[in-house]
This record gives structure tokens, sequence and C-alpha cells, in this order.
């Protein structure tokens, strides 16, 4: 049987990350794809989705943005060519179409099953994606069928949905944007508010994001945060990439004509239930902004930073609509579709080592897992509060490739004092 | 964090809430009610036992309410009227959730006062007009707070108890109810 010190499941930017720093430390290792590399930007992003990172803000392991244009915000196919460039200059040991249906714990680490191959191995490092299988509530099975169903999976563009309502659910970066691009089609669209992230897409002259990034916030570690299980649970945030660098909260959604309602509760009788607690979803969201904003113009303040910004602002509380819906007749043709845009959850049905919990969630510890040799990367707040983002798997990778290192090298290093080996806190790029 | 006395004990909630993570059925509970007619619209309602950690437990006392309807409702008035009593449910349970958030987030308190109004069409449940809804139309509540704490703080601590709160939770969200005879 074929041997290797690491395998790495699943070949997008956070594989590929893994890969680049076990071949800096010349650990032998493949890369196990089940389709392309870069598979989800190619397959499971509908027609017009841009980044919500500003291009500069796409940087991986010895490879930065070169365009002519930092400050826009990358298609799908751009993001799969950047990250496919990266792959080559790697010279990543990737196999594609390799499908891993299993990885079993043996005496001295684990057997990999996939497609062609089977491979016995010290350690594995799961990379296999957060966003596997869109999360759609139980109670959809309860819609009339007369009322057509999609997940942000399947949709691609306004034109392959019938003419009529549609019912958007969630408002998390996914729901403004395919609500707004929707009602544009002319398609009066309802949208289901529950938590929610609201953000400008600017704030005093820059990019929300390079806030996040230059004061430290994105920077937070996993275990100085206080309640970490929640920080993982955190919608996206209301973002939408465009040459215009509009924002896109709910106010802008209100403007244009959406029709806002609480969160989605049940269906009943035919009925879509909606939560009466929609203000306090929007007050809650507004309060949370405004906090973050205060974070930041004390890190102007203190940091001398703030030169060369604009004066700060603060944006009017988000309107409630004049008397919320609280339900709407599914059966009365109101509504043609409705597109759950309610979160992603990850697939582990491959993994017989048992590491999930009953929610689903694999147990680690700033992606050690709780079984030796095993390793994660790519889920959110991993090790900091960017780890989702690609801009954070530098950090992530290293260190969790260190740790693998240590570990294969026969030390066992206590799992939340990790060291950042390969990581550093403060990327230069940030003196931009 | 400074030592403050709103006299909640969040040790013990906090200590609950990572105990109950572990142990799911112990956190199923089962709050009761029993209601007897007395006569035209009045009724006294008992509440002492529940359900909860696994077993049978019990208020300290009895607890005894009369609901009725008032004079205009060409009744005695023995008692508030029920959609009463889910506005006494809302407001203490708010109240009470302040009160909890502020002391884990460090906040004394000096007051707290909540005024909540319902506004209730009752058409509705006379059958009058039909595109009238029995229940609540639409309910106001309205916090004074005295606290240590900026106003930004305090409008926190009032979105984080609704956040938290089961009686809110109870009245914005649909609720599966079955009523049947014994
Ligand atoms: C809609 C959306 C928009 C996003 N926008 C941004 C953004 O603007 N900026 C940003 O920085 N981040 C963004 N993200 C977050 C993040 O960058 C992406 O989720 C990214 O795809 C994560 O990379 P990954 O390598 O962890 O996982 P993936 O890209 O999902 O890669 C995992 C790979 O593993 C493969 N795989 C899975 N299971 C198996 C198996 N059993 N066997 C073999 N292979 C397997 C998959 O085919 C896939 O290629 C977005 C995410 C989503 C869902």
């Amino acid at each position: 049987m074929e041997r290797a010190s690491a395998v790495v499941v699943g070949a997008g930017h956070a594989g590929l990350a893994a890969s680049h720093f076990l071949s800096q430390r010349s650990i032998d290792h493949v890369v196990l794809e089940r389709g392309e590399v870069a598979n989800s930007w190619r397959r499971e992003r509908w027609d017009s989705l841009r980044l919500i990172t500003p291009n500069w803000q796409s940087r991986l392991p010895r490879q930065r943005y070169e365009g002519q244009d930092p400050d826009g915000y990358m298609t799908a196919g751009e993001v799969a060519e950047f990250i496919e460039r990266f792959a080559k200059l790697s010279n990543s040991p990737v196999r594609t179409g390799e499908d891993v249906t299993s990885v079993r714990r043996t005496d001295d680490g684990y057997h990999v099953t996939a497609s062609h191959c089977e491979i016995s191995c010290r350690s594995v490092v799961i990379a296999s994606g957060a966003c596997n299988q869109p999360a759609v509530p139980q109670f959809s099975h309860a819609v009339p069928a007369s009322v057509g169903q999609l997940t942000a999976f399947d949709y691609r563009e306004p034109g392959s949905l019938p003419d009529g309502g549609v019912l958007v659910v969630g408002a998390s970066a996914t729901g403004v944007q395919l609500a707004a691009e929707l009602q544009r089609s002319g398609r009066p669209v309802t949208l289901s508010v529950g938590e929610h992230v609201r953000l400008p897409r600017s704030y005093r002259g820059r990019d929300v994001l390079w806030w996040m990034d230059a004061s430290g916030v994105w920077d937070q570690r996993y275990d100085e945060i206080e309640d970490v299980a929640r920080a993982r649970r955190l919608p996206s945030p209301q973002l939408v990439g465009t040459a215009e660098r509009a924002t896109l909260d709910l106010n802008v959604l209100t403007g244009m004509g959406v029709e806002l309602v609480g969160r989605f509760a049940a269906v009943r009788d035919g009925h879509a239930l909606f939560s009466g607690g929609l203000r306090n979803a929007l007050s809650l969201a507004d309060l949370k902004m405004g906090r973050l904003l205060d974070t930041f113009d004390e890190w102007a303040a203190t940091s001398g930073r703030g030169a060369g910004v604009d004066a700060a602002e603060r944006y009017p509380p988000t309107r409630l609509p004049q008397s919320a819906r609280l339900q709407l007749d599914l059966r009365s043709g109101e509504i043609r579709t409705i597109v759950w845009a309610t979160g992603f959850v990850p697939v582990y049905s491959w993994l017989q080592v048992p590491v999930v919990d009953q929610k689903g969630r694999l147990l680690h510890d700033g992606g050690t897992v709780a079984s030796p040799g095993l390793y994660a990367l790519g889920l959110p707040v991993l090790r900091r509060r960017k780890s989702t983002f690609i801009c954070g798997i530098e950090d992530d990778a290293g260190a969790v490739i260190g740790h693998l290192a240590g570990y294969l090298a026969g030390q066992s290093p206590s799992p939340a004092g990790l060291p950042a080996t390969a990581g550093h806190d403060r990327p230069p790029e940030l003196a931009r | 964090m400074t030592t403050v006395t709103n006299g909640v004990n969040v040790q013990a909630l906090l200590e609950a809430r990572d105990a109950l993570k572990e142990a799911p059925e112990a956190a199923q509970f089962t709050w009761r009610a029993s209601a007897k007619w007395n006569s035209g619209v009045h009724s006294t309602i008992k509440v002492q036992s529940f359900f909860g950690l696994g077993q049978e437990q019990s208020h300290k006392e009895e607890s005894v309410f009369d609901a009725d309807h008032p004079e205009v409702f060409a009744a005695e008035d023995s008692g508030i009227t029920p959609i009463e009593y889910l506005i006494v449910g809302l407001a203490s349970c708010l109240t009470a959730g302040v009160a909890s958030v502020a002391e884990n987030r460090g906040i004394q308190l000096h007051s707290v006062e909540a005024t909540v109004e319902g506004q209730h069409d009752i058409r509705g449940i006379l059958g009058a007009d039909s595109d009238v809804r029995n229940g609540y139309n639409d309910i106001k509540v309205t916090f004074t707070i005295d606290a240590d704490a900026s106003r930004q703080e305090i409008e926190a601590l009032v979105a984080q108890s609704q956040k938290r709160s089961a009686v809110f939770d109870a009245l914005t969200n649909p609720t599966n109810v079955t009523v049947e005879v014994a």
C-alpha cells in the first residue's frame, strides 16, 4: 500500500496552503481533491459573485495580487485562477478526481481511502471546506409544492427563476446580494431577516475590511475571544464587492423596494410564519456595528494610523418596516420561489474518527483535532477572526503545519499554546 | 470587572449553562398551571409544581391567581384578564433579563422600570370582524433604567435581554399548542 507522512483532504486555498508549508518542511504528502483545484469557486458559486474582500487582501503564502485594481473585488473565476496559480507555483502534489470516502485510525496513523487510491499515513489535514452543503431548516419540507425552492448552491442568476415574488431567507452576505439582484430583475423580493452583521462598505474613506485588518480585530486569536463558540457561528457580514464600493445594508434594500420580515420560524397550514422580533434583530445589528466603529475610531486615535482617513461618521439606524408581516400565504401565488440563504455546513460523513460533535462540528483546538496527527484548516475562527478568509490562511496553515511537523518529529507540544511557528502576527503589507 | 451587586447569581447561571451543555436531558423543564372555573368568566389558577433537572420540583409556596374580565366587559372584575397575564410575563421576563445581563457585564443598576402596552382590537374575540385577529396586534415595552452605564450600553442590555427572553420568544415566534379533552 502507498505510504505518505501526510495526506491533505481538499485542494481549496486552505489545503494548498497546508501543502505549501509541508513542502517547505520537506514533509512528503499528497493533496486529494474530489473535483478540481479550487472546486468550490468553480461549482458552488452564483454567476454574479465577487469576493467581499478587496483584491489586495487576497494573499496566500508567497503570492499577492499583482493586477491593476488592488481595491477591486475578484469574480469567482478570477479566484479560481488565483488559487490555480498558487497550486502551480508551489508545485503542490495535488491529485484531482480523488474523492476521499473514508479516513480511519490505524495503530500508527490513518488509513485514507479515495476514488482511485488507498494511502497509509501518519497525519491528515482536513481542508475539505466549511461550506460543503447549504443548511436548510427542516420545515422547508412543509412548503407547498407550488412554490419552487433553491439554495445558494443551486442558484445561478435571476433569469433561471420564474417571474413573480421571491422569498429570500437569510440576510448575510449571500442573502442581501441575492435579494438585491432578484429585486433588480423585476421580481418583488421579501427578505426574512434573523440575526445579521451590518457593515458599511467603506468607513472614513477606507474599505471596512481594511479597518478589520489594520486595526488588529481580525488578528484576534480564538483563545482570546470571550465566546468563541458564538464568534464561530457569526453570519457573514452584509457586504458586496462592486466597482462603486456601494454599501448593501437593509436600508439600501428597503430603498430598492425589498420588503423585510422577521426570521422565518415555521410553516403552518401553507403559511410562512415570521418572528415578531425583527425590531430587536435590527437594533442588535445596529448596536454591534456602532461598537465596532467605536473600536476603529479608538484605534485610529491611539495608533496614530488615523492620519489620512476621513472624519468619523455614524449611520442612521436600520428603518423598521411600518408593520412587518408575521405571515404570508404560500399558496396565494404571491411567492413563486423561496431562496434559502441560511448558511452552509461542512460534511464529515467520510471521517471515521470520533471527533465530530452531535451538531456535526469538528472538535478541535486551534486546528489541532482531538486525535493525534489529525489537523484542520479553513474553519471559522479556527485560530483567528480572519481564519475564514483567504488572507487568514497563511498564519493558520503556518501554525498548524508547525504543530504537525513537531508531532511527526516525535514532540507533542500542547495544543492550546501552539506557537505561531511560521505565521507572524502582523503581515508586513499592513504598512501600506 | 468591578464588583456589582444587582443580586443575580450569574456565576450559578453560567455554571448551569456549562453543566447542561453536557447533559441536555436535565435541561428539559415542564411548567404547569391549573385553572378552575368559578362562575361567569372568573377562574382561579394555581401554580406550584414543575419538572426539571430530571425530577419533580416545587415552588416554596403555591401561587394563586384570579382571572376575570373588567366591568366594561359586563363581568365582575375579580382579577385581571388572561391577556394581561401575558404582558405580566413579558415585563417580568425582560426585567429579569436586564438584571442578569447587567450583572454579567459588570453594570450596576440603580432602578429599572418597564411599562408594557399591548394594543388589542377586541372585535376579533367578539367575532365582529373576521379580519381582526384575537390576540395583540402590537406590544410596546418601555424601559426606564438608571445605571452606571452609557445610553449605548443600556440599549445593548435591553437588546440582549430580548435575545435571551423566554416570554419574548414565546410571543414573537409561533408555538405548537395542543388543547384536548381528558
Ligand atoms: C459564498 C461564499 C463567498 C465567500 N466570499 C469570500 C470572500 O469574499 N473573501 C474571502 O476571503 N473568503 C470568502 N469566502 C470564504 C472562503 O474563502 C471560502 O469558503 C473558501 O472556499 C474556503 O476555502 P477552503 O480551502 O477552506 O475550502 P473549499 O474552497 O471549499 O475547498 C475544499 C475542497 O475540498 C474538496 N473536498 C471536500 N470534501 C472532499 C472529500 N471528501 N474528498 C476530496 N476532496 C474533498 C472540495 O471539492 C474543495 O475543492 C466565501 C465563502 C462562500 C461560501
